[in-house]
């Protein structure tokens, strides 16, 4: 089946490689017979771009001591005067992305810290973020300035974007203090913001051009290309697809020692997808405009959950997934006189979803199908006063629906829902000559739930939510500054948690998370010295999760309902250290994270019956939440070649339960090599990266009775034209 | 250049871990014993009980526990230190323990096997391959296992449960019949197996009957219509079958019937009276109930006693101290043949560890103790356990 639809891709990945190659054929010949017009205007572009790359590859070393050349593009500045952000987010970008040896968005982010990636097993399992224990579903997952959302479940899977095309992944713990920003991007606790490439070209070039292929372990089989046009002086257009196959088979062993060892094979997990964007970007002196397309599709089996099995009978697990995901979105900035801009957003997306569990490997088949839709407008006002003070007033508002089709039962009580929610920021920024910079803001938030059929749907929420953040340099030169944010934000029930048939509660309460943060960063580069730079920062804080929403069980195991209890504080920290090195021609970065986290659930039903002989799971640590954990990285390059080494670590956890003896789940580590190398000929560069993940064969769980694969090896080939 | 050595030894942190890192292996799960009732005197010959905790889905975590009434000592987890080969402990959900003869039968649900063990050593004897299996009854030489998964082939779209007969001197199934959908307990009364048909994976169109068996040639002689969503049996000492109803969580509320096994007809529906689970102890039958509705997205506990000789309830509310306030969510029941204590479990939230409660005859809370996840079915045996050796 899946050879079938490979012969339907593969075509058209030939035909763009073919058109590509026509393309460039055409841009010689022009060149040939001296057609040099456009070159001039280009000549400007590239020279506008080119200051813009150095002004924000200037502005962050300063922030954040990057010293190997970032050729990163962020959005685009167009307010001159504006305050930038007041606190720096963590970052990962440019090659130091992708030299990582990452499946997907979700392995890069296990470099973050204060990041909790929960992965179930297996290259199609569910991948979801956790920052700083505050629960996946408060992560604000945002592509291309948009937010990604899901109305149905509140979580995102990362495991479906790709590294392919990926050009910046930042992370914000409270929000972005950037303060020219939609009203969404006030509205979550913690943010993951990442940043496709957009297109850029050297000297006179009018079109860049790349493939991909990559293959490994897995067999795994990776197609990409993009190609970037150049229209005239101020648009370019991108277009990018990819095509992934794999049978995500592995071996896993489980044993006790002096006890059973059993070496089984990871079944099920297979993943086929094909995504392919295409975006226009226009870039005028003081407008800037970008418009893009994407597409997913894919299939994917569920491995499901390694527990003991008897073999003689065939009740395997064979769930499959589909999914369909596209977007449509659209953005403009604007600055319109010296002291206000505004920036308009609009998004429609279109989201569908199947989860078959067949007949023969089940007695409770399903084939449920679900749609969802979702509309999203947002202007941001920007007011530049003066060089100290400016603020923002930002409204959205936004459409979700949900439908389905399931099983009798589940139509018969499926409310249809449909939901608008109105998003209103005020933000205010100021930021002293003498150092010290503050942001204050306040989130309105309506949400109206409608029911299609008519059905009772839960009550309109009206939320005031504050934020305020505070960074201090008492001395430039030094490179120290002192920051503190303090931020109130709820995350709404979804519309499975309200609606979900035989389980959702229409009476649920917004889970409201509190965060209180201060940090100290250190940045400074030395220029000429071979201890290039040092990029440092320390963060301590303390959260509360109220009200958390959880799944709890009534008279049987079939049976569970959701409701508004739990409450859980959260003490942690996140140590960052990124030195850099210079030995004339070797060039060291290095980074590393460690992030300290005491998360205890305090739920009311969890206190002590007082009885002797029964434990109280009252204050034990969340589970799936390690105390410490952190990871490092070792980029070498020398020329052309580049060496990366990674190491992650996770510490001893508890699974769902509370920490007794039986929950313990035990450390992991693992140790991933890359070695890449750049041929240049002519105009050409073909570049070859080959990896080995988890080089001592480690035999670990992220999450209990979810295997994850031992060594494995990949190799890929990059063609940039 | 203070720096510079710090830097150096950071970089060095990640290879010192990774080379000299090797984990360790696991262990295997030790058992842990705990003293909870030291002080009483042992009646009658009852030796102690064992626990099944089922574990929630998909966590593997089914586990036994052990009391014994000579030492007043809890254990909680003795499968794995006695067959630690048996690869992955006792599997994914535990639904039902029994004894028959010298052996300990434990139903793994979502493994799909059925776990033979020696009741005095608890050592693993076999394992036998029931897919989807829930309850089990003995009579004579043979066992019988419910099971949710009948043969593929008869109804492709949802698949109709079926018994499957185990000759337990064999350990090997010698037979299987086909009943209702998504068959629960079953009970037998002279020559005949009832089975309770719940059809819970076909909601709305639930089962609503209970299945007999001739166990002579076990084939199926008929369906009795009783109420949707059936679930537990339980023959009282006059010839009745007490059948319970969970209901449909929404305008259906859960109720208790009766059937003349004589005549193998309802003759009687307790409307006001919920049942999730029930066990007979002479002429009172225990009964408690978590009843949860949809409709208001609330429940509501209830410990009943019914006598059967009266039909009367005689106390909606066994526990008498009032620490029934604690129990979130009963979820196991037995009463002391001889002494008729009383034990109730609470599994609490499902993958909390769960706790055991005994009560004495008169509904005082005599001691508790932390189980394994979701404690639910339990079985007193009159062979002592004997001790591990070290």
């Amino acid at each position: 089946m899946y050879y079938r639809k490979a012969g339907i891709i593969l075509p058209i990945i030939v035909v763009l490689l073919l058109s590509g190659s026509a393309l460039r054929a055409q841009e010689n010949a022009l060149e040939r017979t001296g057609y040099t017009a456009p070159d001039k205007v280009s000549d400007k572009v590239s020279d506008k771009v080119r200051d813009k790359v150095s002004d924000r590859v200037s502005d962050k070393v300063r922030d954040e001591g990057q010293y190997t050349p970032v050729d990163t593009l962020d959005e685009v500045v167009v307010a001159a005067d504006r305050i930038r952000e007041i606190v720096p987010a963590q970052r990962l970008s440019g090659r130091q992305l992708q030299s990582l040896s990452s499946n997907s968005i979700a392995d890069a982010l296990r470099y973050f810290s204060g990041v909790q990636v929960k992965d179930y097993g297996g290259i199609g399992g569910l991948k979801t973020v956790n920052v700083r224990s505050l629960g996946s579903q408060h992560v604000g997952v945002f592509y291309d300035g948009i937010q990604i959302s899901n109305a149905q479940n509140g979580t995102v899977d990362l495991g479906k974007f790709s590294m392919d095309n990926m050009e910046l992944l930042s992370v914000y713990n409270g929000q972005k203090s950037d303060i020219f920003q939609s009203a969404r991007d006030y509205a979550s606790a913690a943010a993951l913001y990442m940043v496709s490439r957009r297109p850029r070209f050297k000297g006179d070039r009018r079109n860049n051009l790349n493939f991909k292929v990559r293959s490994g372990s897995f067999d795994l089989i990776d197609l990409s290309g993009l190609w970037e046009h150049r229209l005239g002086e101020h648009f370019s257009t991108s277009a990018n697809v990819e095509f992934l196959n794999t049978s995500g088979r592995y071996k896993f062993r489980y044993s006790r020692e002096g006890g059973y060892d059993t070496t089984e094979v990871r079944r099920n997990g297979d993943v086929m997808f094909v995504r392919a964007e295409a975006g226009l970007f226009g870039r005028m002196p003081k407008t800037d405009f970008m418009l893009k397309g994407y597409f997913y599709w894919s299939e994917r089996g569920y491995p499901g959950a390694a527990v003991k099995k008897d073999y003689g009978i065939s009740l395997l697990n064979e769930d499959r997934q589909k999914d369909r995901n596209v977007f449509v979105q659209s953005s403009l900035t604007h600055e319109a006189a010296d002291f206000y801009s505004f920036k308009v957003q609009a998004k429609y997306a279109n989201d569908y979803m199947n989860y078959v569990m067949p007949p023969h490997s089940t007695v409770q088949p399903m084939d449920n199908h679900y749609w969802q839709q979702e509309l999203y407008l947002t202007v941001s006002n920007l007011f530049s006063l003066n060089r100290f003070w400016s603020a923002n007033l930002s409204c959205d508002v936004q459409w979700n629906s949900l439908d389905a089709d399931g099983t009798e039962m589940f139509n018969a009580n499926f409310i249809q829902p449909r939901r608008l929610t109105v998003l209103s920021a005020a933000a205010t920024s100021v930021s002293f000559d003498f150092g010290l910079s503050a942001q204050a803001s306040m989130l309105y938030t309506y949400v109206h739930d409608m029911s299609r059929r008519g059905m009772e749907t839960a009550g309109d929420k009206n939320e005031w939510t504050p934020a305020v953040i505070v960074s201090y340099t008492p001395w430039k030169k030094a490179g120290l500054s002192i920051r503190a944010f303090y931020k109130k934000i709820f995350r709404m029930p979804t519309f499975n948690d309200l609606y979900y048939v035989q389980l959702g509660n229409r009476n649920l309460r917004p889970e409201y998370t509190s965060q209180y943060n201060v940090g100290i960063a250190y940045a400074r580069t030395f220029p000429g010295t071979w201890f290039a730079g040092m990029q440092a920062s320390v963060d301590v804080y303390y959260n509360t999760v109220k009200d958390k929403i959880i799944a709890t069980p009534t008279s049987n195991q079939l049976v569970w309902t959701m409701v508004n209890l739990g409450y859980v504080e959260i003490r942690g920290a996140d140590i960052v250290l990124a030195p850099s090195l210079q030995f004339g021609p070797v060039g060291i970065s290095a980074r590393i994270n460690y992030t300290y986290q005491k998360a205890q659930d305090f739920t009311e039903t969890k206190k002590d019956e007082g009885y002797e002989g029964v434990i109280s799971t009252y204050g034990d640590q969340v589970p799936y939440i390690p105390l410490h954990s952190g990871s490092a990285v070792l980029g070498v390059s020398y020329g052309t070649w580049n060496f990366n080494y990674s190491f992650v670590y996770t510490g001893e956890r508890y699974m769902l339960g509370g920490n007794v003896p039986v929950n313990y789940i035990q450390p992991w580590y693992t140790s991933d090599l890359s070695l890449s190398k750049v041929f240049r000929i002519r105009r050409t560069e073909l570049g070859v990266t080959v990896e080995v993940n988890n080089i001592f064969n480690q035999q670990y769980e992220v999450v209990k009775w979810y295997p994850m694969p031992g060594t494995n090896f990949r190799i890929t080939l990059s063609l940039t034209i | 250049m203070r720096t510079i050595k710090s830097g150096t030894i950071f970089l060095l942190i990640p290879f010192v871990a990774a080379v000299c890192g090797c984990r360790g292996e696991l262990p295997v799960l030790p058992s842990e014993p705990v003293e909870v009732n030291p002080w009483d005197t042992v009646s009658g010959d009852i030796c102690g009980f064992f626990v099944l905790n089922e574990g929630n889905m998909g966590s593997n975590k089914a586990s036994l526990d052990y009391y014994d009434y000579t030492t007043g000592v809890y254990t909680r987890n003795i499968y794995g230190e006695r067959n630690p080969d048996e690869v992955k402990d006792l599997g994914d959900v535990g639904n039902d323990i029994k004894i028959y003869g010298g052996k300990l039968w434990a139903v793994i649900n979502c493994s799909n096997y059925v776990e033979v063990m020696d009741v005095q050593s608890v050592k693993h004897i076999t394992k036998i391959a029931v897919p989807n299996c829930r309850y089990l009854a003995f009579k004579d030489r043979y066992a019988y296992v419910s099971a949710y998964a009948g043969p593929v082939k008869i109804d492709p779209d949802a698949r109709i449960g079926m018994v499957v007969k185990i000759d337990t001197a064999t350990l090997e199934i010698v037979d299987s019949c086909i009943v209702g959908y998504q068959p629960e307990e079953m009970a037998i009364v002279g020559n005949k197996l009832y089975v309770a048909n719940s059809g819970g994976y076909r909601v709305p169109d639930y089962d609503s009957t209970v299945s007999v068996i001739d166990l002579v040639n076990f084939r199926e002689m008929y369906k009795i219509p009783v109420g949707i969503n059936l679930h537990r049996l339980e023959p009282d000492r006059y010839g009745n079958l007490y059948v319970s109803s969970r209901g449909d969580y929404y305008y259906t509320p859960s109720k208790t019937f009766i059937i003349d096994t004589r005549t193998d007809v309802c003759t009687d529906t307790l409307h006001l009276l919920p049942n999730s689970n029930m066990t007979l102890c002479g002429d009172s039958l225990y009964i408690y109930s978590t009843e949860f509705s949809y409709l208001t997205n609330d429940w509501t506990v209830s410990y009943a006693i019914l006598n059967t000789l009266t039909r009367q309830v005689v106390t909606r509310n066994f526990i008498t101290d009032g620490t029934d306030g604690n129990i979130q969510v009963p979820y196991g029941l037995a009463v002391h043949p001889v002494t008729r204590e009383f034990l109730v479990t609470d599994a609490k939230d499902y993958v909390s560890p769960g706790t055991l409660h005994c009560f004495s005859p008169d509904g005082k809370r005599k001691w508790s103790v932390t189980t394994g996840d979701i404690p639910a079915h339990i079985v007193f045996t009159r062979k002592p356990l004997i001790p591990l050796e070290q």
